[in-house]
């Protein structure tokens, strides 16, 4: 086989790689693989060793299976120049001799591995013979063990059936011995007292001795055996009824005589009858408990003791009874569900009672802690009598009691409620005494409504209690669904608000004449306090609660809006209210004011009534209590000269109605006529209209209530020149001062307007005083 | 013509005295005195045809003075009692008289009212129901069963009964009480009982009101604060026998059965500023035809689901009880 090119010539194989030697040498040993591959017909090498391009079927490649050398030589001769033949001689030549001594190193490998594989053949042959004797011997000695076996079972037969049949004699030997035994066994047992092994005897022989009751010596054993069974089921009995002894004994009892036969009807009412005796006893311990005259115990020691001394009692009766009387069927069953039926109730009866004795008390981790093993300790009675309910009643106890607690957590926010009140009166009142004007109200309102926050939350985080997850009927769906939406959210914390909003409410309509009225500043305060609660507190608060009880039940809640928007009418029923008392005080100023004084006598007016200065004083009081709690406001933009505005008497007047279909053309009334009609484009006046939350709108609601008081005031007296300069002057100065705290300043123009022109319309000799005298005794005073 | 709208009717001159005429059981005729300091005031006697929804009007003058409560005589058409300003140099004093106006002018006597509108007709005056120690009148109010012959007056604390004899022309001071108490007590208003056979007439003070017998003129109840401020008028109701209403400037109308005065039986607190007469079961619907404080409305004696109201812009406004509440209320 001729060696691959190495030269960079254009015939090249794979195998001259320019990496060098050590990348060359595995290079070489693949290439003869293939070809060895190639010589075996593999045809993979074919494919693997080749580079793409080069042509299988190539007769000039060396490597190739159509390797043809005489083309190949043809080729080289042609193409190539001498040197590079001398060198392609020179290579192949070496790659010859090299491929000659690897064949060489393989023969001599493979004659080495012949050999000694020969070897090995030969030494196994040998040990295979030894062993096929070794195994002839075996069998023999076999054969040999078989004959002996069998001979000596042979001999050994005939022994064994004996043995077997003395052996069947003496057990009956032993039963005949046990019976002839008996009676005195019995006797000595029940002298003992060990009536379980007694019965257990009795039990053993009495099939027996019924079987061979016709053989007189068993009869007399029989009879004799009766006797002091019936005088052992005498003492059982006698020992059953004296009933001393626990439970677990009396249990004892009744399994024996069951054992020896007795009617277990009669026995099951007696069990039960005694059983009740035991347990009626625990009743009345726990009853004495509760009576007044003992100090009684926490409510959780109560139900503890109730729950190991009742509960635990009826427990093992229950099991008991169960165990004993399982052979009863339903009927027993039913007697077993109706005695606890009855004695349940009793103990409920009880612990209700205990629990009523815990309504006023604040602590619910207590009452939770002590229903929770009240409950929890039912669950095994509950389970061992699922008929007689006793699981569900104690259930609807827990609920019973959660919903009052639900009911006593109400009342305690209300009267929280009522008490921040009552401390807002005491404060709103000592500060007055004191002299100084304006308490805190923004501090109070602040205090009010963390002391009710802290107090709601409080509660929630007391009722929380009920739902633990370690409260054993926590899981009932009463706590998951309705407790936690109609209980909580609903009853409790809506209940809440609702109450405080209608408490709120109250204030508006008491008659606020009668006594203890209430003072306006908590008015305000209540108002801004259900302001805040439509703006955030209720949704807070909701949220805090739905958070806190997730609510999984599908039962319609009042939702946040509803509540918000009974919130805010509060709020603004309050505030109206506020507006109403506040401008009904000022009124009332002013109506005394106007009514007690002789208009017709009074002399030329040097100053401004003390009166008017006190109104105005006022109101700027009431304009800083409510600036402490309501946002300014928005106001009309003012004009500059507002306050220099001087009443002349004729600027409006009505005397005519402007539809009046028989106007009277001889009625000398036009002098009015042009400022009428002025009148008509001016919007007419609402005294009440709706107050807004801010405080232009509410300084604006009372000095509109307080102005038009004037204004009907005066139309009820008469006035003399002197009078009405009077009204001139306290209208200016009442303009003066009152145009800043109202929304639309130009209301304060007009009502004040109407006041003098009324005036002037109720004098018989109106003579106005000079817009500047005016001025210069307003600005004086 | 059957329509629920409104009839308006207007005065030249301020007005605050209004009363149906209340022997006239057929025609609903209003009375209303004016209020004018200037100028000689008038009694616009007001028929309202209800058929043709046209109001006629008739016109008296009262000189002596400004009017400030007129009633009628329950039994004698033509007779009036009017209280009125009486102006003098330094004082205002309120006097009350009983008049009785022209014959032609009473109902029955039907002239063309054309003839009349122009020409005012004078008063003719019966009696003064004057005794000047007692002070001003404030109102007057007849026994409204009665022949026409007892007359209340109230007088600034006085309350007054009179006998009015020699067909009205003379009074006679037949009994009288007062109200003792510190400070200025004033009554403001009264009326006269329609129940008891007239035995009983309320009147309000301040903010009380008191019930007198006028037999023995002595009081019978008293409903102290009856209003958080002044009480100014009062009213019985005609259909139930106890039942009073009154108004006051705290702008509520309050309900009051009399045998029980400690609570009253409703209070309302609809109104805008002071109310001043009382309508006689609660807010039924609302009227807005008016442009100026209203001081006065008063049902019609002839037709049970009309009344009138006036404001002081001297405006009459004649309304109907919607014909829808009306059935509602009948049947």
């Amino acid at each position: 086989m001729a060696a691959g090119a190495a030269g960079p010539g254009p015939g090249s194989g794979p195998g001259d790689s320019p990496e060098g030697p050590e990348a060359e040498a595995p290079e070489r040993r693949r290439k003869a693989h293939g070809m060895l591959k190639l010589y075996y017909g593999l045809s993979e090498g074919e494919t693997a060793g080749r580079p793409p391009g080069s042509d299988p079927l190539d007769p000039t490649d060396l490597n190739g299976a159509h390797f043809d050398p005489e083309v190949y030589l043809d080729k080289l001769r042609r193409e190539c120049p001498l040197a590079q033949l001398m060198d392609s001689e020179t290579d192949m030549v070496r790659q010859i001799r090299a491929l000659d001594s690897d064949m060489q190193t393989l023969v001599y490998e493979n004659y080495n591995k012949f050999i000694s594989a020969t070897d090995t053949i030969r030494k196994m042959k040998n040990d295979f013979r030894k062993m096929e004797d070794e195994m002839d011997r075996l069998a023999t000695n076999m054969a040999v063990i078989t004959d002996f076996s069998a001979r000596i079972s042979a001999t050994l037969q005939d022994r064994h059936e004996r043995i077997t049949k003395l052996a069947g004699v003496h057990a009956l030997l032993r039963k005949l011995q046990f019976l002839f035994e008996l009676p005195s066994c019995l006797t000595k047992c029940v002298e003992l007292g060990a009536y379980g092994q007694a019965v257990r005897y009795q039990g053993r022989a009495r099939a027996v001795l019924q079987q061979y009751q016709h053989l007189p010596s068993f009869r007399a054993i029989q009879d004799d055996c009766q006797v002091i069974t019936a005088r052992l089921a005498q003492q059982l009995r006698q020992r059953f009824r004296e009933g001393g002894s626990g439970a677990p004994e009396q249990a004892e009892c009744v399994e024996l005589l069951l054992a020896l036969g007795e009617p277990a009807e009669e026995l099951c009412a007696e069990f039960l009858e005694h059983a009740r005796g035991r347990l009626e006893a625990e009743l009345r311990s726990l009853e004495a408990e509760l009576g007044p005259s003992p100090p009684a115990p926490d409510v959780l020691e109560f139900t503890d003791h109730g729950g190991s001394g009742f509960v635990g009692g009826l427990c093992q009766v229950a099991s008991a009874y169960q165990e004993l009387f399982a052979a009863q069927g339903p009927a027993g069953a039913e007697k077993l569900a109706a005695f606890a039926r009855e004695l349940g109730g009793r103990y409920f009866a009880l612990v209700e009672r205990r629990l009523a004795q815990e309504q006023g008390s604040g602590d619910n981790s207590l009452l939770v802690r002590a229903l929770d093993r009240f409950h929890r300790r039912l669950r095994a009675p509950g389970a061992l009598l699922a008929a007689a309910g006793l699981a569900e009643a104690a259930t609807e106890i827990v609920e019973r009691v959660a919903r009052e607690r639900l009911g006593h957590h109400l009342q305690g926010l209300r009267a929280a409620f009522l008490g921040c009140l009552t401390d807002v009166r005491q404060a709103l009142a000592a500060p007055r005494l004191a002299g100084k004007e304006g308490p805190g109200l923004a501090e109070l309102l602040a205090n009010v409504a963390s002391s009710i926050l802290s107090h709601i939350k409080a509660s929630l985080a007391a009722v929380h209690l009920f739902t633990a997850k370690e409260v054993s009927f926590s899981n009932k769906p009463y706590f998951r669904g309705e407790f936690c939406s109609q209980g909580v959210r609903e009853g409790l914390i809506v209940g809440f608000i609702r109450s405080m909003c209608q408490t709120a409410q109250s204030f508006c309509d008491s008659p606020g004449e009668k006594g203890g009225a209430t003072p306006p500043a908590l008015l305000l305060l209540l108002s801004r306090l259900c302001l805040d609660y439509e703006t955030a507190t209720i949704s807070y608060i909701l949220t805090l609660t739905d958070e806190q009880f997730l609510v999984q039940d599908q039962s319609p809640v009042t939702p946040v809006s509803t509540l918000c928007a009974e919130a805010r009418e509060t709020a603004r029923r309050l505030l109206t209210h506020y507006v109403k008392v506040q401008g009904l005080v000022i009124s009332q100023m002013l109506r005394k004011s106007v009514e007690t004084r002789d208009w017709l006598s009074t002399l030329e007016p040097r100053n401004v009534r003390a009166v008017m200065k006190r109104v105005v004083e006022d109101t700027t009081a009431i304009d800083v209590q409510v600036g402490l709690l309501y946002e300014e406001g928005v106001r009309k933009a003012q004009s500059s000269d507002s306050s220099k505005r001087t009443f002349s008497v004729y600027s409006s007047s009505r005397q005519q109605g402007r539809y009046a279909p028989s106007y009277t053309p001889s009625a000398p009334m036009d002098t009015n006529l042009l400022s009428n009609i002025q009148k008509l484009f001016s919007e007419r006046i609402d005294v009440f209209s709706p107050v807004e939350f801010n405080k232009v709108s509410v300084l604006t609601g009372i000095i509109k209530i307080s102005l038009k008081t004037l204004l009907e005031c005066v139309r009820l007296r008469t006035f003399g020149r002197f009078g009405l300069q009077q009204v001139q002057v306290d209208c200016h100065f009442l303009q003066l001062y009152l145009w800043r705290f109202v929304a639309d300043e130009e209301l304060v123009h007009l009502l004040l307007d109407e006041v003098v022109a009324s005036a002037a319309l109720r004098c018989p000799d109106p003579v106005p005083m000079e817009p500047s005298v005016v001025e210069v005794i307003c600005e004086r005073g | 013509m059957e329509d629920d709208a409104p009839v308006i009717y207007g005065l030249e001159f301020q007005a605050r005295a209004l009363t149906p005429q209340t022997a006239e059981t057929d025609a609903i005729r209003f009375l209303v005195g004016t209020q004018s300091l200037k100028y000689d005031n008038q009694i616009h006697i007001i028929d309202f045809d209800d058929e043709n929804n046209i109001i006629n009007k008739n016109v008296l003058l009262h000189q002596v003075g400004e009017i400030w409560h007129i009633s009628t005589s329950p039994a004698d058409r033509g007779v009036l009692a009017t209280c009125y300003n009486k102006p003098s140099d330094s004082k205002v004093l309120t006097c009350a008289a009983v008049w009785r106006m022209p014959k032609e002018l009473e109902p029955g006597s039907h002239e063309s009212p054309d003839d009349s509108s122009s020409t005012a007709h004078s008063l003719e005056l019966l009696c003064h129901l004057d005794d000047t120690a007692h002070g001003s009148t404030a109102c007057v109010t007849w026994e409204p069963t009665g022949d026409g012959k007892k007359v209340i007056s109230l007088a600034d604390n006085h309350i007054l009964l009179w006998d009015l004899q020699e067909s009205s022309g003379q009074a006679v001071l037949a009994s009288s009480a007062s109200l003792e108490g510190k400070g200025q007590l004033k009554f403001t208003s009264g009326r006269w009982s329609p129940h008891h056979a007239g035995t009983q007439v309320a009147t309000a003070s301040d903010t009380t009101v008191r019930g007198w017998d006028t037999r023995s003129m002595s009081q019978i109840y008293c409903i102290e604060n009856a209003h958080g401020q002044l009480v100014r008028d009062l009213d019985f109701n005609p259909n139930k026998q106890y039942y009073l209403a009154s108004c006051g400037d705290d702008c509520k109308v309050k309900f009051w059965d009399t045998r029980n005065v400690t609570e009253p039986v409703k209070t309302l607190e609809e109104h805008s500023h002071w109310s001043q007469e009382p309508p006689r079961d609660g807010v039924i619907a609302t009227y807005e035809e008016h442009e100026d404080s209203v001081y006065a409305a008063d049902w019609s004696s002839a037709d049970p689901w009309l009344f009138a109201s006036l404001s002081y812009d001297g405006r009459l406004v004649i309304n109907r009880v919607p014909r829808a509440l009306k059935y509602h209320i009948l049947l």
